[in-house]
Parts: structure tokens; C-alpha cells; sequence
């Protein structure tokens, strides 16, 4: 089992936003979030990633059987999971290459692994741009700083890509991107599926999942998953809408 | 009232004796000018508009003694105290406790400049100089410039000759020494950039570890038409130190300067910073960097007057705060009547990395023509929250993420410095001072 989420609270502002969430994910698979706005999809990508803002008020979250609440972000992070945030941060001053060398050093270090000289990080860094299709130039601008919203989003794919984790959590991913954007970035996330990597695609729409393919599919409504299928229930939603699975009135939630 | 005056005054042995001086009439007269605003003003208080965060009382609790002179007989023992201050690939002078040091000074100038010891210069010709020395650097209203000007000594007057394109970088340092009783120097810096001139010049303070002393550096920098001068102030000073200083800028038609001021050291800082936009079409950078811990304390009052139209004025300033530090930016922007199509920024940041840590940011503008482009801003504030997660989210560890948003920050300043020696002087200077630089370092 690479994740294992069981009967997750968690407070924002002292507001419960999760309410008993349970997810089960194995090495490989996809799983996507579905739900509509205010559900708690965001605050499960926050609480998984370890934000402070969010209180953890039961339940518990196991990463290959590790207690993952009990570690600070740097720390998940060095474990192998990696967030691709919605609203990717601007750092002024910080050169996109510099920090991805200190982050990626970082979990190697922690991995027991050799850390990278400055060659060997130009030529990983040189091989993955390519991957996820992202302009060269980008690389010495400090991070995320003057990005358009699709370069952005695809330097979130470059940085999972060189930071090679087992567990991938995008947090709508898709916001903001015109179709072409979404096919490059959903190419980027496709090249990094392997047997060793799963997968939580965060999605208020179907249309991602065209181009990520699901293995399981879930909808979060009101802080805990109402219903879990194949890739076939995504396009139901897109038909349907959440209304016909929320067991409260529509809104009690948001 | 002339005992109390002796009273609040160390200096009124040192006034008296520098207008009992035999020198030339013009001199003798500014003196006595500088002399008599410094005891109407007396050492400011808490109660002074100008000085309300900065408290002098240590420095006027001190008394404080005129140097030795300089004697050649020291310069071994002080070219070794001096050798971390220096600055590869730069021509360097050096002032010792304010007097001229030739022997631990370059005897090779740059083609098309020209650079004498204050004191020589004034033997030879006291007239030359009556139109800018103590007049750029107006000491009406500040008591130490004031003092700096009556008491003052020695220093560099550097001339640039018209057209001459000076690819060399000057420095000039001025070096405390330690003494068994506290000393006090008034060095003097004058800069003369000549028509269509172009040239860099970095001025150093430092001083002998744990030395108690006190700096009063006025420099004058005049940029005739169409001249280029970058100028750079260092200041690390002893820790233990006063710095009370002003800079004064003064551009002709179509002059362009960028001067930055890096104050790192001192114990009491003070920085008084005109800029005079006086020829039309002219430029002015001001830009600092201050980095403040423990109980250090430093303050920037900046002035900068727009008298022409078409001219523009940018000044970005960014401190970083640890420990018990305080920092005081007061900034003025002044656009005159007539000075129209004026574009000018003023911009101060302060990062706390302390809870003790204060911060003063008072940037002010002051506009009577209408056709102009003014911004100010000032922010006061800690490394930002969503940054360091970021960070965090990525791998990079707490102390690690803060310290590289902290290296952000302050290195902005430092990428804009064009003479490498001291680029790579500023950035080490970064990675020891930032809590944790040996990662950033690693990184960078």
C-alpha cells in the first residue's frame, strides 16, 4: 500500500472541511478526486502536504506505512510525495535552477543517494525540460515569477519530474489552461507514469481525464468520498453533475 | 548658558581650536558657518523630528579624541590589519583614522583621473574647491554634518577629466584604527566627474574589531553634463562604532549616477543621503542594502530634490532585521515647480527575521509640478508563509527555505553591483551573515 487515508477531520479556521475520508492507493495507480467547489478537494492536497493552516483533528494518513501527519513538509516531501500546488508561488530572487538543485539534493541526501555536482544536475535538468516541454529560458528566472499561467503549471510538472517521487498529488492542475496547455501538461505527467508512482489527480472537471486516464475514480462531496468507480464515472459526472450523489442539500458543505 | 553648551558639546576644544587654524580665508569662513550651525543645533535628541527613532546619547556620553597623525613608521603593521578590506582589480587609497596613508596607497592612477589628499589639495589651492566643498552637503539642519565640516581634515578629492572614460575602479578606505580612548575622524570626499566623463568609484569604512570610535564621512559627488559616475559605499564598520554620514549628489544636464550604499557594520548608523536633480534630462539611482542584528541600529534619511524638468530619480531600499536590530528609512521625494515630466520611485523593504527586530519606513513625497510620475512604497514584514511551505513542499528544509528567502532578498541589491571584486565581497558577506548561508551558498 503506498497510501493509506483513514477516517481524515481536518479543520481550517476551526471550520471541518474533511469529515472522514478514506482512500486507499497502491503503487501505479491514478486516482482521481472529483468534487464540486468547496468539497475539501484543495484541503486534502494541503493536509497531505503537511500546510500548517490545517488542523488534523482525527483520523490518520500512512505513506509505505510511515505516519505521514507526524512529518514536517520538507519531510513528506524527502519521503517521496510531491504536491503540484494549484496557485504555484512566485519567489522573487530565487533562480528556478538553484532551488531545484538544493530540493533535489535534498531528497537524495535523505534517500542515501550521492548528490548531484553541477553537471550532472545541467544534464537532468536539460533531459527533463524536454520531457514536459518547458522553455529553456525559464530555468535561470526566478521561480514562477513573471510565468504565464500554463508555465506555471508545467514548471510544477519540470520540478516532479526531477524530483522523481512515488506519490503525485495535483491540485487542479487543469485551472486556468486552454486546451493546448492541458495536453502538454497531461503529456508531461503521462511520461512520468511507472509501476512505482501513483497517482491523486485533483480535478473540478472531467475534461483532464481525457488526456491523465484514471484507474479509480472518487467524488468528494461535503468532506468524504459519496462514490468510487472506473474512468466511466468521470464522464457521468460530466453528464449528470454532483447533484444526484450529495446525501446533504446542495451547499450544506461550501 | 555657555557651560551648558560646554555641557551637551564635546566637541567645543575641537570647534575652537579648527577656527584657530591658519588657513586659507574661504575655509576659515566655512568653518566658522559649520561651527556655529553645530552649536545652535547641539547633538540632536529623541525629541528631534529627524532624529526621533535614532538615539545619539552614547555617542554624546563619549569623549572622544582627535587621531594621531598618520605616520609611515605604522604601515606595515596596518597594510596587514587593512588586507581584508581591499579590493582585487580597484586602484585603492587609503585613509587611516582619517588621514591620507600614502604608503599603503597606489602611486599609479587611472589615465584621466586625478586624485589628492584633501589636506594637500587645501595647502595648495583652498579656493578651487569653495564651490562645492560644504555646499553640496548642506549642514543647516544636520548637526553632524555640520561638525564634519567644521572639524574635517583630510580625505580624497577625485577629479575625473572631461571625456576621460575610467574603466579601473577607485577605492578609496577609510580605516579605523583601535586606540585606548575612543577617536573620532571627519574624512571628506569630494568627486568632480567632468563633461562626458565616465567612472566607478567605491568608497570603504571599516575599522578594528570591537574598536570603539566615530566616523563623520561626508562625501560630495558633482556629475557635470552628460557624466556617468557609479559610486558604492561599503560600510563595516567596527560593531562597536559610531557612522554619522551624509552623501550628496548633484547632477548636471543629462548626468547619470547610481550610488549604493551597503551598511553592514557600526553599532549606530546614520546615513544622510541628498539627491540633487539639477540639470535637465538627468539620472539618479540611490539605492541601499542594509543588514542589521543584535542591537545595532541603523538609519537612512534620504532627500531627493527634482529642480529640473525630465529627470529621473530610483531609489530601492531593503534591509534585513535579526536579533534586538532597528532600522529608520525616511525618504522625501521633493519634485519643484518647473520640474515637470519628473519620474521618481522610492521604494523601502524591510525583512524581520526577529520578533524583537523594528522597523521605521517613512517614504514621503512632496509634488509642486503636474505633470509628473511619482511612486513610493514601503513594506514592513516577515519572509513570506507560502513561500517557505513552497519551499518546504519541495524537499528543502525549514532553516534551509528561510534562509535562501533571506538570501533572495538581500542579493537583489547585490546583483546589481557591476565591480566584481566587491560583488563577491558582498556575497560572501551574505552567506556568513544569513542564518544557514552555507546552504545557499551550496545552492547558488
Amino acid at each position: 500500500m503506498l497510501l493509506e487515508i483513514q477516517n481524515l477531520h481536518a479543520n481550517v479556521e476551526g471550520r471541518e472541511i474533511l469529515r472522514g475520508l478514506d482512500l486507499t492507493i497502491r503503487p501505479g495507480e491514478v486516482h482521481a478526486m472529483m468534487g464540486p467547489n468547496g468539497s475539501g478537494k484543495s484541503t486534502l492536497a494541503q493536509v497531505l502536504a503537511g500546510k500548517e493552516d490545517y488542523e488534523v483533528t482525527a483520523g490518520r494518513v500512512l505513506m509505505d506505512g510511515k505516519d505521514l501527519l507526524e512529518l514536517p513538509p520538507e519531510e513528506r516531501a524527502r519521503e517521496g510525495l510531491f504536491l503540484a500546488f494549484q496557485y504555484p508561488v512566485e519567489i522573487p530572487g530565487v533562480s528556478n535552477t538553484y532551488f531545484l538543485k538544493a530540493a533535489v539534493n535534498a531528497v537524495r541526501k535523505h534517500r542515501g543517494l550521492p548528490e548531484y555536482d553541477a553537471v550532472d544536475f545541467l544534464k537532468l535538468v536539460r533531459q527533463k525540460v524536454k520531457l514536459v516541454g518547458l522553455d529553456e529560458s525559464l530555468l535561470q528566472r526566478p521561480v514562477n515569477e513573471g510565468f504565464s499561467g500554463g508555465e506555471k503549471k508545467r514548471n510544477e510538472i519540470f520540478h516532479m519530474a526531477v524530483l522523481e517521487p512515488t506519490l503525485c498529488v495535483l491540485d487542479e492542475t487543469d485551472s486556468g489552461l486552454d486546451i493546448d496547455a492541458l495536453r502538454i501538461v497531461a503529456d508531461g505527467v503521462n511520461s512520468l507514469r511507472a509501476p512505482g508512482r501513483s497517482f491523486l489527480v485533483i480535478t473540478h472537471y472531467q475534461r483532464l481525464l481525457n488526456y491523465i486516464v484514471p484507474d479509480f475514480v472518487h467524488v468528494l462531496i461535503d468532506g468524504r468520498i459519496v462514490q468510487s468507480g472506473g474512468k466511466e464515472l468521470a464522464l457521468e459526472l460530466e453528464d449528470k453533475g454532483y447533484s444526484w450523489l450529495e446525501v446533504e442539500p446542495a451547499g450544506a458543505g461550501a | 548658558m555657555s557651560e551648558t553648551l560646554v555641557e551637551a558639546s564635546p566637541f567645543a576644544a575641537e570647534l575652537d581650536a579648527a577656527l584657530a587654524r591658519a588657513e586659507p580665508a574661504a575655509l576659515t569662513a566655512l568653518r566658522a558657518e559649520a561651527a556655529g550651525r553645530f552649536r545652535a543645533l547641539g547633538l540632536p535628541s529623541l525629541r528631534d523630528e529627524e532624529w526621533r527613532h535614532t538615539n545619539v546619547a552614547p555617542v554624546a556620553k563619549l569623549r572622544f579624541v582627535a587621531p594621531r597623525p598618520w605616520s609611515g613608521a605604522r604601515a606595515a603593521e596596518l597594510a596587514e590589519e587593512i588586507a581584508r578590506f581591499r579590493l582585487d582589480g580597484t586602484c585603492e587609497l587609503v585613509f587611516v583614522d582619517g588621514r591620507f596613508a600614502p604608503e599603503l596607497s597606489a602611486t599609479l592612477l587611472p589615465e584621466g583621473v586625478a586624485i589628492e589628499s584633501l589636506a594637500r589639495r587645501l595647502a595648495r589651492d583652498a579656493g578651487g574647491l569653495a564651490a562645492v566643498l560644504g555646499r553640496k552637503a548642506r549642514f543647516d539642519a544636520h548637526p553632524f554634518l555640520a561638525l564634519s565640516t567644521a572639524l574635517f581634515e583630510d580625505g580624497a578629492v577625485v577629479e575625473v577629466a572631461p571625456r576621460a572614460v575610467v574603466e579601473t575602479a577607485l577605492h578609496l578606505i577609510f580605516y579605523s584604527t583601535a586606540s585606548p580612548e575612543p577617536q573620532a575622524s571627519f574624512p571628506r570626499t569630494l568627486i568632480l566627474a567632468g563633461e562626458a566623463s565616465q567612472a566607478t568609484v567605491v568608497e570603504s569604512f571599516a575599522g578594528a574589531p570591537g574598536a570603539i570610535y566615530l566616523t563623520c564621512p561626508v562625501t560630495e559627488l558633482v556629475a557635470a553634463r552628460a557624466a556617468v559616475v557609479d559610486h558604492y559605499k561599503l560600510q563595516r564598520e567596527s560593531r562597536a562604532a559610531f557612522h554619522l554620514s551624509g552623501i550628496a549628489v548633484e547632477t548636471a544636464r543629462a548626468a547619470n549616477v547610481a550610488s549604493h550604499s551597503f551598511s553592514l557594520g557600526g553599532a549606530i548608523v546614520r546615513h544622510d543621503i541628498r539627491g540633487a536633480l539639477a540639470g535637465e534630462g538627468s539620472e539618479a539611482t540611490l539605492n541601499g542594502l542594509y543588514l542589521v542584528e543584535d542591537r545595532q541600529l541603523v538609519d537612512t534619511h534620504m532627500r531627493v530634490d527634482h529642480l529640473a524638468p525630465h529627470c529621473a530619480s530610483h531609489e530601492l531600499y531593503k534591509g534585513v532585521l535579526d536579533g534586538r536590530a532597528r532600522a529608520v528609512f525616511s525618504g522625501r521625494i521633493h519634485v519643484h515647480p518647473g520640474a515637470q515630466k519628473t519620474d521618481a520611485k522610492q521604494t523601502n523593504r524591510n525583512l524581520l527575521l526577529s520578533e524583537e527586530a523594528i522597523a521605521h519606513s517613512q517614504p514621503q513625497l512632496e509634488i509642486y509640478a503636474d505633470d509628473v510620475k511619482c511612486t513610493h512604497g514601503s513594506t514592513v514584514g516577515q519572509l513570506d508563509d507560502e513561500a517557505v511551505f513552497y519551499l518546504r513542499s519541495r524537499g528543502i528544509g525549514i532553516e534551509a527555505a528561510r534562509s535562501l528567502l533571506t538570501y533572495a532578498f538581500a542579493a537583489d541589491l547585490v546583483e546589481r553591483v557591476k565591480v566584481p571584486a566587491l560583488h563577491r565581497e558582498l556575497q560572501e558577506f551574505l552567506f556568513a551573515w544569513v542564518p544557514q548561508g552555507e546552504v545557499v551558498r551550496d545552492a547558488v
